[in-house]
């Protein structure tokens, strides 16, 4: 039945956009987590979306749909390198005075995290839209 | 009066099958709203309807394979698995190559879902008429 495939695909939606705020609430949670050595410091996190296809077999369904929803192919480390701060009294501090925070943008992780709600409502909008269609289309010749 | 049911219900089961594909397209384009390389997709709905109705579309020409190294063409790519899928033209694509625009996306979800529930409600004329019928009330 292909009605159902749209609320595979929101849900596909959801969990994709659900990720990306949790990688969001991660980087922002330790945008403040400062270590005394460069390499051991908190490595801000992203996720990779990719659109998954549907296979077309031979003479595949005449009603399949090329796309078939999003995923999240990866979550990669980014590489930026970790700012240096000059704190002799800190606890954490390595032998020269310097912590290191990790290279968390907070205004672009807050921007990211209100496109990934937006993005997360759409995709809530569409399933409900679905799930009011097929309800109706459950109801039809009853009146 | 068409004796057939099938007859009777006409166009609209049809257009509702074809108008529920569409659902899951636009779906699809909002699901990958953020994905980069994206590219929407909507459908030639009077191509669907033709083609659903097992009418021949017209300007489908097809490349024939005769031998085994032949290229199949069109024929062999997801492009003759649907042929009214076409990609949108993109009014600001975004740099990652996404050319999803949510706020068309929605719109064309909304009107969408208000023609489907147009054609349930031809539908449900239809079948109450048909009971009329049987009923004789």
């Amino acid at each position: 039945m292909s009605s159902f495939k749209a609320f595979d695909i929101a849900g596909s939606g959801m969990s994709a956009q659900s990720v990306r705020l949790n990688t969001t609430a991660s980087n922002l949670a330790n945008a403040e987590s400062v270590s005394g050595d460069a390499a051991s410091v908190y490595k801000p996190r992203h996720p990779i979306f990719e659109a998954v296809r549907a296979q077309l077999a031979a003479g595949a369904a005449r009603d399949g749909n090329a796309n078939a929803a999003v995923r999240v192919s990866g979550i990669y480390e980014s590489p930026a390198p970790a700012t240096a701060r000059y704190e002799p009294g800190n606890p954490l501090a390595d032998p020269n005075g310097y912590v290191y925070a990790p290279a968390v943008n907070v205004v672009e992780e807050m921007v990211n995290m209100i496109s990934a709600s937006r993005s997360y409502q759409n995709n809530v909008e569409v399933m409900n839209t679905s799930k009011e269609l097929l309800m109706a289309t459950l109801r039809l010749g009853q009146g | 009066m068409p004796t057939s049911l099938d007859q009777y219900v006409g166009v609209h089961a049809t257009a509702l099958d074809v108008r529920a594909r569409r659902t899951e397209l636009i779906a699809n384009n909002l699901a990958n709203a953020d994905t980069p390389g994206f590219k929407a997709r909507d459908m030639d709905f009077r191509a669907a309807m033709a083609r659903a109705a097992g009418e021949q579309t017209t300007g489908g020409v097809h490349l024939t394979t005769t031998q085994a190294g032949h290229i199949g063409g069109a024929s062999s790519t997801e492009a003759a698995a649907n042929p009214d899928l076409k990609y949108r033209t993109p009014l600001a694509p975004a740099l990652d190559g996404n050319t999803v625009d949510a706020q068309l996306e929605q719109a064309a979800f909304a009107e969408n879902a208000v023609r489907y529930q147009a054609t349930l409600t031809f539908l449900n004329n239809k079948f109450r008429g048909l009971l009329t019928a049987i009923m004789g009330s």
